[in-house]
């Protein structure tokens, strides 16, 4: 067994590949003249440089926050990254065809081929290569419809209003250590509006992808549905193998006005590191949705990369009636670390949270299930479930469980269980003897544990994450 | 903040009635320059985030120096559980009261005495034991206890002594106590083999005063030893009260506890039980009252340290008022520690729109080996049971009251001592029938 263990662990990180492409990488550092840098180079108005230049002021007062998390790394150097790093394009991208063939190639390997898709699979993608979005499939099919759906910066010059009306208005620039900095930096992103009463008629998609070695991604994607309307986004990411940890601070904004529904899935299997802990991707993510009356968010997360993950998926529940969910699988393995949850902050009457929370350590793994449910006052009627399970395979890993209920108002329930426990022997002993062998015994039991979750998951991603899960975990029993 | 106490501190050391054996200068030194060193915790303090203790770190209080007025033994009837055959130390305003005190006749291997007494005629036997448990560096409440401490119970219970009567260690304040506070502390040894009941208190005789109780019990389970520990707490309702138990228990032992919490402005209560080897279980319950704008806070924290243990907990508040109640409870189990059961429970009952509950049930696991649970629920009554009540004739008001009364009896019932439990049952009705 433990032959088949050892090679298992150390199966190679199948999207550890580099693409050759030349980059217009900024000097590494942080100051002022950076901002204005990455503002010029993204030709943008004078408000938004502005409101960077304010992150970046209130960022540099803010200290990184190392006392609650659970989670150890050697501090970032902030001054020896750089904060902007573009593929090097001649002339501006007319359309998809035009995009660098390498780009695509890399796309294509990462299993996401932009044309076949859009014939195909009919998701629309956006693809974000380190910091810049590189093209946008489907866009005049949305257009139709009067869906946006474009980078971030597309967003900024052809439709200011939303994007000056809504930026910040759900994490705020001064929100936390890393959402300010992104707010200071961030080079690209995805922007979604969604009009009035439309539904949207297909999964939206983004890609991220850093590439460049010493450089953070910084996207920052900001969906709005409008009242009444509906749409799902998928988002997935990879890295290449590096020895050095890269940084990822992204910020999500969600706005579901009034009877809008948002549900946002993610697939996350950044770098993780080599079995020693060395390199990988530190991921600090601040995502965050505002719920109005009768509105909708669900996350949903299958986060099985990074060496840290550090995201807290969070729903404020403004509106009455409004109703959030939060559905994750957080596996660690090798030397991962992860500190993730939810918050769901009740604040409307009769508003619903579910939280349910899947978190499996193996190897030397260190897994933390942080949430919040608070209940204000005035939020009458309110309801919240959670649930988190922790799975345990080997005693070198941990897992870890902080709730914080904060209730104030008697006439809401809220309801918490967790549980702890290994794969059960006897589980593994009754598959083994239908004629299973152990790896796919463990993995038909492990995705059972997960069900809950997956189930959630657009139908491409949940097949996804199934193998991504596997991939993750396999032979890590013994 | 800290400045008083340094001073109050330095004044006792120069004085020539020393405050015990040499072996605990050291102690209290240490325990002093850690308090000095780190002052009260702040509210980014992750374990005080909670709990509102300004007051306290704003108050001037001076130490506490027991009762100059007379006090008779009627006065503590409602304090003793209708046994003054029980062994009874009584500390009044944190100084022991001889007169009041009444210690029975004993089996061979016990002893009961005042800690200022034990520290005269018992050094060696309890030198072992004494601030060995309770490390001063985890918190700095414990440390100014340690510093400062001078009174309060030892109750010594040697190997093999099956002890059936319980011994009560009984803190009463009265009127003089306003401003002043006490640093009572407590130790509980149970050696090998043996038995015992123990119950410390909490009570007061003037429920307007605001005074101030920092008690650390240190309790030691020996090997196959049991120990059946009932905490009261019945402070006045403007006094406050920060308190630790620290347990340690050995092989084969049964540590059961019972923290009871009805008093105090702001009362919090650290109960940390370490099972330091294997087939060791540990039953902790609680259970609180709060009314007005009262603030009960307990922490707990049980250390799963070897194979093999069971450990299970279950807390139960009931709150009204514009009160509030944290509950915040961690299961540590270690990479050794297989086989651990551990469950916790936390469940809150909020009987007023104006009342606030703050839960925090935490895990943290490093074996895979275990089934660890844990459960927080907050809410009000059940409308179904009420409207099953109502409908075979109960008024509101009782139907409510019975269903109240029910879900605090689930942890109450667990009281072994059934003088302790009639005692419980009649404050929470008492409490109910007061609203």
């Amino acid at each position: 067994m433990s032959s088949t263990v050892e090679s298992l662990v150390n199966k190679e990180y199948k999207y550890g590949f580099v693409t050759d492409i030349e980059s217009d990488v900024a000097p590494k550092g942080l100051n002022e003249d950076i901002v204005r840098l990455i503002s010029m180079k993204k030709q943008e108005p004078a408000w938004l440089l502005e409101w960077r230049l304010k992150a970046l002021r209130g960022w540099q007062k803010m200290s990184e926050p190392h006392h609650w998390p659970n989670i150890t790394y050697t501090p970032v150097d902030y001054q020896s990254i750089s904060y902007y790093s573009a593929p090097r394009t001649k002339t501006p991208l007319g359309s998809i065809d035009d995009v660098d063939p390498k780009l695509l190639d890399a796309y294509t390997k990462l299993g996401i081929p932009l044309r076949e898709q859009k014939l195909l699979a009919g998701v629309a993608v956006d693809a974000i290569f380190d910091s810049v979005s590189v093209g946008t499939t489907y866009k005049a099919k949305l257009a139709e419809q009067g869906i946006i759906f474009c980078s971030f910066g597309e967003a900024v010059r052809e439709h200011p209003e939303l994007v000056q009306k809504y930026l910040g208005s759900v994490v705020p620039l001064s929100d936390n250590f890393f959402a300010a900095l992104n707010a200071a930096v961030f080079s690209d992103g995805s922007f979604v509006y969604v009009p009035k009463g439309v539904k949207c008629p297909m999964d939206l998609s983004t890609y991220f992808r850093i590439n460049t070695a010493e450089t953070g991604q910084f996207e920052r994607t900001l969906i709005i549905a409008d009242e009444g309307a509906s749409v799902s986004y998928l988002e997935g990411c990879t890295a290449p193998k590096r020895d050095e940890n890269q940084l990822h601070a992204a910020v999500v904004e969600l706005v579901a006005l009034e009877g809008a529904t948002i549900k946002y899935s993610t697939v996350q299997n950044w770098y993780a590191g080599d079995e020693e802990g060395r390199g990988g991707i530190f991921n600090f993510v601040t995502k965050r949705g505002k719920a109005a009356a009768n509105a909708k968010i669900s996350w949903t997360q299958v986060e099985t990369g990074s060496a840290i993950t550090w995201k807290y998926p969070s729903v404020l529940l403004q509106g009455d009636n409004s109703v959030g969910e939060f559905y994750s699988v957080a596996v660690v393995n090798g030397r991962q670390q992860a500190d993730t949850g939810t918050k769901m902050i009740h604040m409307g009457k009769n508003t619903r949270s579910t939280i349910v929370s899947k978190g499996i350590s193996a190897g030397r793994g260190q897994n933390s299930y942080r949430g919040q449910v608070k209940v204000l006052p005035k939020a009458e009627g309110a309801r919240n479930y959670t649930q988190c399970d922790s799975m345990l395979i080997g005693n070198r890993c941990g897992a870890h469980t902080f709730p914080y209920i904060e209730v104030q108002n008697s006439s809401s329930s809220t309801e918490h269980e967790a549980s702890t426990s290994k794969i059960g022997e006897d589980q593994i002993f009754y598959l083994k003897q239908r004629g299973l062998n152990t790896e796919n015994a463990i993995s038909i039991i492990v995705n059972g544990f997960c069900k809950e979750v997956f189930k959630e998951l657009p139908m491409e991603f949940a097949v996804e994450a199934q193998k991504l899960l596997g991939v993750s975990l396999e032979g890590s029993v013994g | 903040m800290t400045e008083p106490f340094v001073q109050e501190f330095e004044a006792r050391a120069g004085t020539a009635t020393a405050d015990g054996p040499e072996w605990l200068e050291p102690i209290r030194q240490a325990a002093m320059e850690r308090f000095a060193r780190s002052g009260f915790p702040t509210a980014r303090d992750e374990e005080w985030r909670f709990t509102p203790i300004g007051p306290i770190v704003q108050g001037s209080w001076r130490a506490a120096s027991g009762t100059s007025g007379e006090l008779g033994r009627e006065q503590l009837d409602s304090f003793i559980f209708g046994h003054p055959d029980w062994t009874t130390l009584v500390f009044v305003n944190g100084v022991f009261h001889d007169a009041l005190s009444s210690v029975g006749p004993l089996p061979g291997g016990v002893r009961v005495a005042s800690l200022a007494e034990a520290l005269r005629s018992d050094g060696a036997s309890i030198e072992c034991h004494l601030a060995r448990h309770a490390p001063v560096d985890g918190s700095p409440f414990t440390a100014l206890n340690t510093a400062l401490m001078r009174e309060g119970g030892v109750v010594l219970v040697g190997a093999g002594v099956d002890l059936d009567m319980p011994v009560h260690l009984l803190q009463v304040s009265t009127a003089e106590a306003a401003g002043t506070v006490a640093h009572p502390r407590n130790l509980i040894v149970v050696e090998r083999g043996a038995r015992a009941s123990v119950i410390e208190s909490y009570v007061t005789l003037a429920p307007g005063r605001s005074y101030w109780t920092n008690p650390v019990t240190e309790v030691a389970v020996a090997a196959g030893a049991w120990l059946e520990h009932t905490r009261i707490q019945r402070e006045s309702e403007a006094a406050f009260h920060v308190g630790l138990t620290q347990v340690d228990q050995a092989r084969d032992s049964h540590y059961r506890s019972f923290s009871f919490a009805m008093g105090g402005a702001l009362a919090r209560h650290n109960l940390h039980v370490r099972l330091n080897d294997e087939n060791i279980e540990s039953l902790m319950y609680g259970l609180y009252l709060t009314r007005g704008e009262q603030v009960v806070d307990n922490h707990t924290a049980i250390y799963h340290d070897r194979p093999n243990c069971r450990s299970w907990e279950v807390y139960k508040g009931i709150l009204d008022g514009r009160s509030r109640a944290v509950f915040n409870g961690k299961v540590f189990v270690q990479p050794e520690a297989q086989k651990t059961d551990a469950k916790q429970t936390n469940r809150n009952l909020l009987l007023s729109d104006g009342a606030r509950v703050d839960t925090k049930p935490q895990l943290e696991i490093f074996a895979d080996d275990v089934k660890c649970t844990h459960g927080a629920t907050v809410g009000r009554l059940d409308d179904l049971a009420r409207f099953y009540a109502r409908s075979r004739g109960l008024s509101t008001s009782a139907a409510e009251r019975l269903l109240t009364y029910a879900f605090a009896a689930e942890v109450a019932g667990e009281v072994a001592l059934v003088p302790v439990r009639e005692e419980l049952d009649r404050l929470v009705f008492e409490r109910l029938g007061s609203r």
